[in-house]
């Protein structure tokens, strides 16, 4: 993955818009946040190949990136997101990776499903 | 450490065999038993890709399966199943089901030892309804062809709630080989494999204790 570049990711998002879409959306803490501290409230949440279509879609920010898709009926939304790349099969891939490098957010747009 | 006719080790994720168990494996393999390690999922949603991140969600698994044959090799594992199952979702999938799906693999290999998770003292979920389903499959057996199942446990709690540890194995000799095991899960252990081997040069005891001295849970069916 390279560092997000405001212009290519808008152009990504763009060239996905309004087409039928594969989602994953994810944010995670880690399941062993607890473990490590006790006072930290754990929680995450994902969901993979939502399917779906968007309207537009913008990011936004100074970086970390927020990344907002509106449809029709409702929004997708990410924050936090630092990272791209467009992979072989052409589907967008946004990550936000924390000061220590791991995984904090991933919004993935695909026009087949992830496997 | 009791020699062994087969052993079975059973977890969610690779690399969960590296840390606690790899060294038992190895001085189970020098014994001349044979090991079948069969690892549920992928790692799917692992949190580390490399800083800067070499990895994305999707080629992941494709990592993390390559570095579990590695870890494998080195090990000298000859039988590696992989099942097919997705990180963080072990704990939704049907109960009898899964536990079907163990038992069928415990029946195939006829193991006298079985190794996985205490479940609800191994943190993670995957790790309690891995360790969950593995009591259930081996509960259905009967009494005279069950195995021993030796449990990992490390919840903070672990130790108020089931006591110390019942089996000790000292893995000093084969110390190098189980170092190899954690270093092949690169993607996963780059940063932390660099520190423990400074700590090991360095005698700190607190990681000398847990490196060489593996702990398992005897499990009463």
């Amino acid at each position: 993955m390279e560092p997000a570049v405001m212009e290519q990711v808008q152009k990504e998002i763009d060239r996905l818009a309004g087409k039928e879409v594969f989602i994953h959306l994810e944010t995670t803490n880690g399941a062993y946040a607890s473990h490590f501290d006790e006072t930290f409230f754990s929680s995450g949440a994902y969901i993979r190949n939502a399917q779906l279509v968007y309207e537009h879609g913008k990011v936004t920010g100074k970086g970390p990136y927020r990344v907002g898709l509106k449809m029709n009926f409702g929004w997708v939304y990410a924050e936090g997101i630092t990272h791209f790349e467009v992979d072989e099969e052409n589907r967008l891939l946004l990550a936000g990776h924390d000061f220590s490098g791991k995984l904090a957010v991933a919004l993935q747009i695909s026009e087949t499903p992830f496997e | 450490m009791e020699k062994e006719r087969h052993v079975l080790v059973i977890f969610p994720h690779p690399d969960d065999e590296a840390f606690g168990v790899s060294g038992t494996i190895s001085l189970h393999i020098d014994n001349g038993t044979p090991v079948t390690y069969a690892c549920l999922t992928l790692g799917e949603m692992g949190r580390n890709m490399g800083n800067p991140p070499f990895a994305t969600r999707e080629t992941l698994p494709k990592i993390r399966k390559e570095e579990l044959e590695e870890a494998a090799r080195v090990l000298g594992i000859q039988d590696l199943r992989m099942l097919g199952y997705r990180d963080k979702t072990v704990e939704f999938e049907d109960e009898e089901m899964l536990a079907n799906r163990l038992g069928a693999i415990i029946g195939e290999t006829n193991p006298s030892l079985v190794i996985t998770f205490y479940p609800g003292y191994a943190v993670h979920p995957d790790h309690d309804a891995t360790g969950a389903a593995v009591i259930r499959a081996v509960k259905e057996l009967p009494a005279d062809k069950r195995p021993k199942v030796h449990c990992v446990a490390f919840s903070n709690n672990c130790e108020e709630e089931i006591g110390q540890a019942d089996v000790v194995n000292d893995v000093s000799a084969v110390i190098d080989r189980k170092i190899a095991a954690i270093k092949a899960h690169a993607s996963q252990t780059q940063l932390m494999a660099a520190n423990m081997e400074e700590s090991i040069k360095n005698q700190d005891p607190e990681v000398l204790a847990r490196m060489y001295k593996e702990r398992f849970w005897t499990y009463k069916i």
